[in-house]
C-alpha cells in the first residue's frame, strides 16, 4: 500500500498539532450545532445571546434542489453566501473497477448507467475509444453512424429538456417542468421504439449499433419532431420574457470565459460564455460534419444565458436529426461492421410474442453451420482482444466535454477505464459561482450547470 | 502434462533492445488460464504484452510542431524536450509525453502560457497501475485540450508503488484540482502541494485504495437454481 497513512492524507484536521487523533473526527470542531427541521429561525436562536450570524449550512445530499445525491455545504453570513463547497461521492458505484472484470462489449451496459441523462453519450464515447484502440473507426458503417447521430441527439434533447425542467422546477416555475417532462416523454418514447428501452439503452456497440432503425422508425420520428416543433415553443413563450423568472437567472451564477478555461468548463455553460466550442463542430465523430448546424452561444455567462443557449440547441438537434433522416433513406446496409472477428453475430428480432432472439440467426448455428456455432460461441463468451496500448474518445455529451480513456494490455477486457465525465468537472465551478451570492441563487447556479450525480460519481 | 514451462524470468524472452517501462504483462498459455489445465496443447506459449513502444522523430503530422515549440520553449527553463521526458510515444494517432516528476510543472506551464501551444483546458488526471511495471507501478495520465489549435495531447507521469509522489498541476491548472483528488482516492497517489487533497469519492475513513490491481473487486457466489457461479474477479478468464 506505499507509505499512505491517514495522517499524510488528511494532515491535521483538528489543528491541534497532532493529526494522530484526529482520524475519528466526524462533528465541526467549532461553534455550536443546531438541527433544524422547520419553525422560526428566530425561535431556533432565540434563547442563545450573542449567537453568531455565521451559519454553515448542509444543503443535501437528499434535498429536492440539488439535483441528485449533491451535497453543499454553505457558509453563509445572513444570507450570503461565504464559502460554498460541494462534496460527492454519494453514488459512487465502482463502474469503472467493474469494467476491469468484463469483456469488451460487456461493458457497454454498464458505461450507460454512469451519466443516466445522457446514456447514449456515454455509450458511444466508450465505443469510439474502443474503435480507435482497434483501428476500426473508419470501417464501421455509414448506417451505423447515422443511427448514432440519431438517437444521440433525441437523447440531448430529452437531456437537455430536464435541464429545464427541473432547472424550472427548483426556481419555482413548475409549468415548464410539466412541459419539459411532458416533451421529454416524447424522445424516451422514440428512443425506447429504436433501442428497446428508456434509459440504459446498450445500443451503441464496439462496431455499430445493435439493432437498425424498425418499420416505420423514420416515419414516427419525423411524425414527432413535427409535434415537437408545435409544443417546444411552450416554454420560451413563457420564460423567456418573464420577468420574475429573469429575476431569478440574469446575472446570477457568473463564470466567465477566463473562469470556465481554467476551472475547464465546457457544454453550455462554456458556450454561455461567448466560446462557440463544440466538439461536433471541432472534431467531428460519427460524421457530424456532413450536418448543418451551428453552435448557439451567449455572452450574458449567467444562468439566464445557458437557459437560452439550451433552449436554442434543442431546434438544432432538431435540425440535425430531420437532416440525418434524409440520409439514413439514401443509405441502406449493416448497422454493424462486416469484420467477423469483432461485430456481434446477431441482431434480435420480432417474433410473434414480442422482441427476441433472432429465429433465423438460430436456426444458422443450431442446425446449419457448426463453424458458425463455434464462432458465435467464441464471440459472445470470450469477446475480441484489443491490441495493447491507449486510447481516448472526445465527444460532445449534452453536459460538456466527455473524455473516454481506455488502457488495454492486449486482452478481452479493459486494462483501465476512466471517463472525464463534463458533470463531475463542471460541479467544481459551483464555489466560483456562488460564493458572494445569495443563498436562493446557489439553487438557479447549480440548475444552470445541470450536474447528473451518476456521470459525477460513477 | 509433463513439461513445466520456466517462469517468464528464466525463457529471457524480452529481447535486450525494448525498454523496460512498456511491458505490461508476460502471458502462458493459450488462454491465460490456470489451475483448470490448458487442454489447447498450447500451454507452453508465451507472450510477452508490450505498450507501444517510444517513438523516434518525425512523430508526423501537428506533433512534431508541438515537440518542437516544447522544446523551444523549455529552454527558457534551462531544459529541453529529450531532459525533460523520459520517451515520446506515438500511438493510436496520439501523442504521449512521459515526463520526468521534477520537470511537470514547468512542462505543463509551458503547455499552458506558449501562445504555439495554448492547451488552455486541462481535461484532468487519471491514474493506471501497472504492478509488473517494477520502479513505474503508477502512472499518473494527464490529458490537455488546446481549443485554440484544436489538438490533444497526453502527459504521462509514473512513479513507484513505495514513493507514490507525483507534483500537483492545480497551482497552473485549477480545474485539475478534483481530479487529482480523485486519482489519489483511487489509486494511493500523492500529488505534492495540492490545496486539500482529500478523498472524493469514497467515505473519508475508506482504508485502501479501490482502483489499484491488488484492490479485490470483491462480491459473493451467486446461486441461482442449485448451481453457484462465482463472483466476477475469481472467474475463469480468457486473457
Amino acid at each position: 500500500m506505499g507509505d499512505i497513512t491517514y495522517e499524510a492524507a488528511y494532515g491535521d484536521v483538528l489543528g491541534d498539532g497532532d493529526p494522530i487523533d484526529d482520524a475519528g473526527v466526524y462533528d465541526t470542531t467549532e461553534g455550536r450545532v443546531y438541527t433544524v427541521t422547520g419553525g422560526d429561525w428566530d425561535s431556533v436562536l432565540a434563547p442563545e445571546e450573542g449567537h453568531h450570524e455565521r451559519v454553515v449550512v448542509n444543503m443535501g445530499p437528499q434535498h429536492p434542489s440539488t439535483h441528485g445525491v449533491l451535497r453543499l455545504i454553505l457558509e453563509m453570513e445572513g444570507e450570503v453566501i461565504t464559502e460554498a463547497r460541494a462534496a460527492i461521492g454519494y453514488l459512487h458505484t465502482g463502474i469503472e473497477k467493474n469494467l476491469e472484470y468484463r469483456t469488451w462489449v460487456q461493458a457497454v451496459p454498464y458505461v450507460t448507467r454512469m451519466d443516466y441523462l445522457a446514456p447514449l453519450a456515454n455509450e458511444a464515447g466508450y465505443c469510439l475509444a474502443v474503435e480507435k484502440a482497434l483501428g476500426i473507426v473508419d470501417k464501421v458503417p455509414p448506417r451505423a453512424q447515422l443511427m448514432r447521430v440519431i438517437t444521440l441527439e433525441l437523447n440531448r434533447m430529452g437531456s437537455h429538456l430536464v435541464a429545464l425542467a427541473t432547472g424550472g422546477f427548483e426556481m419555482g416555475a413548475l409549468t415548464a417542468m410539466t412541459n419539459g417532462f411532458r416533451d421529454r416523454e416524447i424522445t424516451l418514447d422514440l428512443l425506447e421504439m429504436i433501442t428497446g428501452l428508456r434509459m440504459n439503452h446498450a445500443y451503441i456497440r464496439p462496431g455499430g449499433v445493435a439493432q437498425d432503425m424498425p418499420e416505420n422508425g423514420i416515419r414516427e420520428i419525423r411524425a414527432a419532431m413535427d409535434k415537437l416543433d408545435r409544443q417546444l415553443d411552450g416554454v420560451p413563450k413563457l420564460l423567456v420574457d418573464n420577468g420574475i423568472w429573469k429575476d431569478r437567472t440574469v446575472g446570477i451564477g457568473y463564470l466567465d470565459l477566463a473562469g470556465c478555461m481554467a476551472l475547464g468548463v465546457t457544454g453550455p455553460v462554456l458556450r454561455s460564455a461567448g466560446l462557440p466550442y463544440d466538439i461536433r463542430k471541432s472534431e467531428p465523430y460519427f460524421g457530424y460534419d456532413q450536418f448543418d448546424f451551428e453552435i448557439p452561444t451567449e455572452t450574458t455567462a449567467d444562468v439566464y444565458g445557458r437557459f437560452l443557449v439550451r433552449l436554442r440547441e434543442l431546434d438544432e438537434s432538431k435540425k440535425i436529426i430531420r437532416q440525418a433522416l434524409d440520409l439514413l433513406e439514401k443509405t441502406p446496409g449493416p448497422v454493424m461492421i462486416e469484420d467477423k472477428k469483432i461485430g456481434w453475430p446477431s441482431q434480435l428480432a420480432i417474433g410473434g410474442d414480442g422482441m427476441g432472439n433472432s429465429l433465423d440467426h438460430i436456426r444458422h448455428i443450431m442446425g446449419e453451420s457448426m463453424e458458425a456455432l463455434i464462432h458465435h460461441f467464441k464471440l459472445v463468451t470470450e469477446g475480441f482482444h484489443v491490441p495493447a496500448g491507449q486510447a481516448y474518445s472526445f465527444i460532445e455529451a449534452p453536459r460538456g466535454a466527455l473524455g473516454v480513456h481506455i488502457v488495454s494490455d492486449g486482452a478481452n477486457r479493459p486494462y483501465r477505464v476512466h471517463f472525464r465525465d463534463p458533470s463531475f468537472n463542471n460541479l467544481q465551478a459551483v464555489a466560483a459561482m456562488c460564493e458572494g451570492g445569495q443563498v436562493a441563487d446557489v439553487i438557479g447556479a447549480v440548475a444552470s450547470i445541470d450536474p447528473v450525480m451518476g456521470g459525477v460519481d460513477r | 502434462m509433463t513439461e513445466t514451462p520456466g517462469t517468464p524470468a528464466e525463457l529471457d524472452v524480452v529481447p535486450a533492445d525494448v525498454p523496460t517501462l512498456p511491458v505490461v504483462d508476460v502471458r502462458q498459455g493459450l488462454f491465460g488460464g490456470s489451475g483448470s489445465g490448458d487442454t489447447s496443447g498450447f500451454g507452453g506459449l508465451v507472450r510477452v504484452i508490450e505498450m507501444p513502444a517510444p517513438s523516434a522523430r518525425p512523430y508526423g503530422g501537428w506533433f512534431d510542431e508541438v515537440a518542437d515549440e516544447l522544446d523551444l520553449a523549455l529552454q527558457d527553463d534551462g531544459l529541453s524536450l529529450d531532459a525533460a521526458t523520459d520517451a515520446v510515444v506515438v500511438s493510436n494517432g496520439e501523442i504521449t509525453f512521459y515526463v520526468k516528476a521534477e520537470h511537470l510543472l514547468a512542462f505543463v506551464r509551458r503547455l499552458r502560457d506558449e501562445p504555439a501551444l495554448r492547451f488552455e483546458i486541462c481535461l484532468g488526471v487519471s491514474g493506471v497501475h501497472y504492478p509488473n511495471q517494477k520502479g513505474h507501478e503508477l502512472h499518473a495520465v494527464w490529458h490537455f485540450q488546446s481549443v485554440t489549435w484544436n489538438r490533444r495531447i497526453r502527459v504521462e507521469v509514473t512513479a513507484p508503488d513505495e514513493h507514490p509522489h507525483v507534483p500537483s498541476i492545480v497551482s497552473v491548472y485549477p480545474a485539475d484540482d478534483w481530479h487529482e483528488r480523485e486519482t489519489f482516492d483511487m489509486f494511493g497517489i500523492v500529488f505534492d502541494d495540492h490545496p486539500g487533497l482529500t478523498r472524493i469519492l469514497m467515505p473519508d475513513d475508506w482504508y485502501g485504495h479501490p482502483q489499484r490491481k491488488d484492490y479485490p473487486l470483491g462480491g459473493i457466489p451467486v446461486e441461482y437454481k442449485g448451481a453457484s457461479i462465482p463472483p466476477p474477479d475469481t472467474r475463469r478468464s480468457y486473457t
